[in-house]
């Protein structure tokens, strides 16, 4: 019989090595996966991880779809490093799309340089108040925040599709759910002519650095990281439970509204029924991928958006199917997983004990 | 090491192969055509996505080695979809279609961009040199498939599984019971909305919801067969939408509405090629063959079909409009006149419930 007995000292280098190892094992299978096929292996890796990336054009997209993932990731992982379980940080998204966008849609054709502000930090109240709720009733009521957060996802969902339907919708638009564009002055500058790639890139790196300072080197950070793996020494150490919970939440809200803002006025343009294929979701994977750690986000995120760019291109010259891209995320977190397993346990064959 | 060997062998070897067909792209004079698709849900969903799938594969069959075409599956309707045409555009394809509304925006950014690129963008309204628009009149499909209903419901309410309160479906709900109304003014449609095109498990719990609450025939206009396969076990009938559904619902399904955008698909491409393609806004219905029909299932009485041919052939000829009065909104105020016709852009904008439609229109 094999069991799994626990390290006493699980390796720390190990820890920081595995999302590569697994990385590595992803793109071995990926590529025996290819082979089984019959497709070329050097193609289906040129097309997947190399032709994404090999226009400029090809570099902002990847920034376009992995700042989101950062700015979630970032929030997710400082959050659940408290043991803050927050699933809910699409909701929060959404939530800070619909209220930066109807703040663009409030000042439409005010050509003003306030708007975009506005709109942010619209967007991060509203993600923030969305967060609130699970926060409240955590600390209130102690209700599990990854149900409430989970369930708060869908109602943000219904909210924004009633609101494209109703309220703001484009009066000129034969009644489809659709707002209005943004006028220019609600609309995020490019950092780089003719690309899509907006400041919310250059926001998502100086919110990693924000998190690795806040994490490392404050209070603050300290005692989410004791709460989270020793809650009663934390509380005998006089950090207030309730407000990590509070703090972690807000946080990781105000980060998923403001990603959300920046879908909406940045490569969207508008409000549309959704705004957005699950980023909130996919940061779950990218802040674990990350080993919670912002810097590690930042990495992790770049790898999940090329994932998803890889799996457009290889769909576009391979002519593979779409699932390749589901393969390819589900192989990633299951090895990272894996090596978890393998990094804090350690497999040993019973011997049958002589009685 | 010796796997390390032939690791790298193979390798070399793609490699090489990679290098080879780079240069054989550049030293060909006669490069086929190249045509993009892009669809909104999977090709295998059997409604929607596949029947432009068929369409993609109608032109491959017309051309054969003179084109090439590529299809995007499951592409969401957001930032997401700007990338994907874009990446089309840049990688030689001359022709591309996008296949729902939500990429109207998009489709129409990536147009400017790529001037010499011809694009078809299907169900929307915005155009440009190089942006046609299609789509084709389902409604009319909706007044056959009404007909049917009328003449066949014994409980006189009628189910209908709705995706988005949009134009389109709207315009469907009336079309449909309009029709089937004339035939049986006592009947009554009830609608759910889903709020998805393609759920399998939403679409099924609608119908179930619906069957229990005593409809015995169910249409729907979401795109997956589960709402027939739900009419089928539970013993009632009900429509197929987008394709012939008959496999999934042999005993269930009445008749269905096919998507049929092969001829359109096959004649645009022929006009990309030998450069006669300009921007147009097509609106096409059974007569074309774009609203298209499979055979009527076994249980139709001939009294049943006689009728429904005839709807077809009506509109067909210009004797019937499927918005012809008197119509009455729910409130009973009179939209057109004996006579009258509703006209194509109130059609395009529709926003009521014709009298006969349960319940309110979400807004």
């Amino acid at each position: 019989m094999i069991r799994l007995q626990p390290r006493a000292m699980p390796s720390k280098l190990m820890g920081y090595l595995a999302p590569v190892i697994a990385l590595c094992l992803t793109l071995l299978s990926g590529l025996i996966l290819f082979a089984l096929l019959g497709v070329p292996i050097g193609e289906a890796f040129h097309a997947f991880f190399i032709e994404p990336v090999s226009t400029l054009y090809g570099l902002s997209e990847l920034g376009v779809k992995a700042a989101p993932l950062i700015l979630i990731g970032v929030g997710l992982s400082i959050g659940f490093r408290a043991q803050v379980w927050n699933i809910g940080a699409e909701g929060q998204l959404i939530l800070g799309g619909i209220c930066g966008g109807a703040v663009a849609l409030y000042f439409y054709e005010v050509e003003a340089w306030y708007v975009l502000p506005l709109m942010m930090l619209a967007g991060v109240i509203g993600g923030m108040l969305w967060a609130a709720i699970p926060a409240l009733l955590k600390t209130r009521f102690n209700a599990n925040e990854i149900l409430t957060s989970l369930m708060l996802t869908y109602v943000a969902g219904l909210l924004l599709s009633f609101l494209v339907h109703g309220a703001l919708r484009d009066p000129d638009g034969y009644n489809f759910p659709e707002s209005r564009l943004f006028h220019d002055a609600a609309l995020l500058p490019v950092i780089m002519e003719g690309t899509r790639l907006h400041i919310g890139a250059i926001v998502a790196v100086f919110v990693v650095v924000a998190g690795w300072v806040l994490l490392s080197r404050t209070m603050l950070g300290f005692a989410l990281k004791v709460n989270g793996a020793a809650p009663r020494a934390g509380a005998y150490a006089g950090f207030g439970q309730k407000r990590l919970i509070w703090f972690s939440l807000l946080f990781t809200g105000g980060l998923a509204g403001l990603a959300g803002l920046f879908e909406v006025a940045g490569p969207i343009g508008q409000l549309l029924p959704t705004i957005s294929p699950g980023y909130g979701f996919t940061a779950i994977i990218v802040a674990f991928l990350g080993r919670l750690h912002p810097v590690g986000v930042l990495f992790a995120g770049l790898v999940m958006a090329l994932s998803y760019l890889g799996g457009e291109s290889a769909q576009i010259t391979l002519n593979l199917p779409v699932a390749v891209t589901g393969v390819f995320q589900g192989l990633l977190l299951f090895f990272l997983l894996a090596t978890d397993v393998l990094i804090n346990f350690k497999i040993v064959r019973n011997v049958r004990r002589q009685l | 090491m010796y796997r390390k060997t032939v690791l790298a062998k193979k390798l070399l070897a793609a490699a090489t192969g990679l290098l080879l067909t780079t240069f054989s792209g550049i030293l060909s004079a006669d490069d086929p055509f190249k045509i993009g698709f892009v669809y909104v849900g999977p090709v295998g969903d059997h409604g929607w996505t596949y029947r432009h799938d068929i369409g993609r594969q109608a032109i491959e069959a017309e051309f054969g080695d003179k084109v090439e075409t590529t299809f995007v599956e499951s592409v969401p309707e957001g930032a997401d979809a700007e990338r994907v045409i874009r990446k089309l555009a840049s990688s030689g394809h001359g022709l591309i279609f996008t296949t729902s509304f939500g990429y109207m925006n998009p489709t129409v950014k990536v147009a400017k961009a790529f001037p010499k690129v011809k694009f078809e963008h299907a169900t929307g309204y915005k155009r440009a040199d190089n942006v046609s628009t299609y789509s084709a009149r389902f409604y009319e499909g909706r007044a056959v498939l009404g007909t049917i209903a009328g003449m066949m419901t014994k409980t006189n309410t009628v189910g209908y599984i709705a995706s988005f309160p949009i134009p389109e479906v709207v315009r469907g709900i009336n079309a449909f019971t309009i029709a089937m109304r004339k035939v049986n003014p006592d009947a009554t449609v009830k609608v759910v909305w889903v709020n998805t095109w393609y759920d399998p498990g939403k679409e099924a719990d609608a119908a179930k919801a619906l069957i229990d609450q005593g409809v015995d025939i169910v249409t729907q206009h979401t795109d997956s067969p589960a709402p027939l396969q739900v009419a089928q076990e539970r013993g009632v009938m009900g429509f197929g939408q987008a394709s012939d559904m008959s496999a999934f619902a042999p005993d269930a399904q009445l008749t269905s509405i096919i998507d049929n955008w092969d001829n359109y698909y096959v004649e645009r491409a022929r006009a990309a090629m030998d450069g006669s393609w300009a921007s147009e806004d097509v609106w096409a219905g059974i007569d074309s063959g774009m609203v298209d029909f499979p055979e009527y299932g076994a249980m139709v009485p001939d009294d049943v079909k006689a009728a429904a041919d005839v709807i077809k052939e009506s509109i067909v000829d210009g004797s019937l409009h499927p918005f012809q009065g008197p119509i009455k909104d729910q409130s009973g105020k009179v939209i057109a006149e004996e006579g009258a016709t509703i006209d194509d852009g109130t059609l395009l904008g529709m926003d009521f419930y014709v009298e006969g439609v349960q319940g309110t229109l979400p807004k």
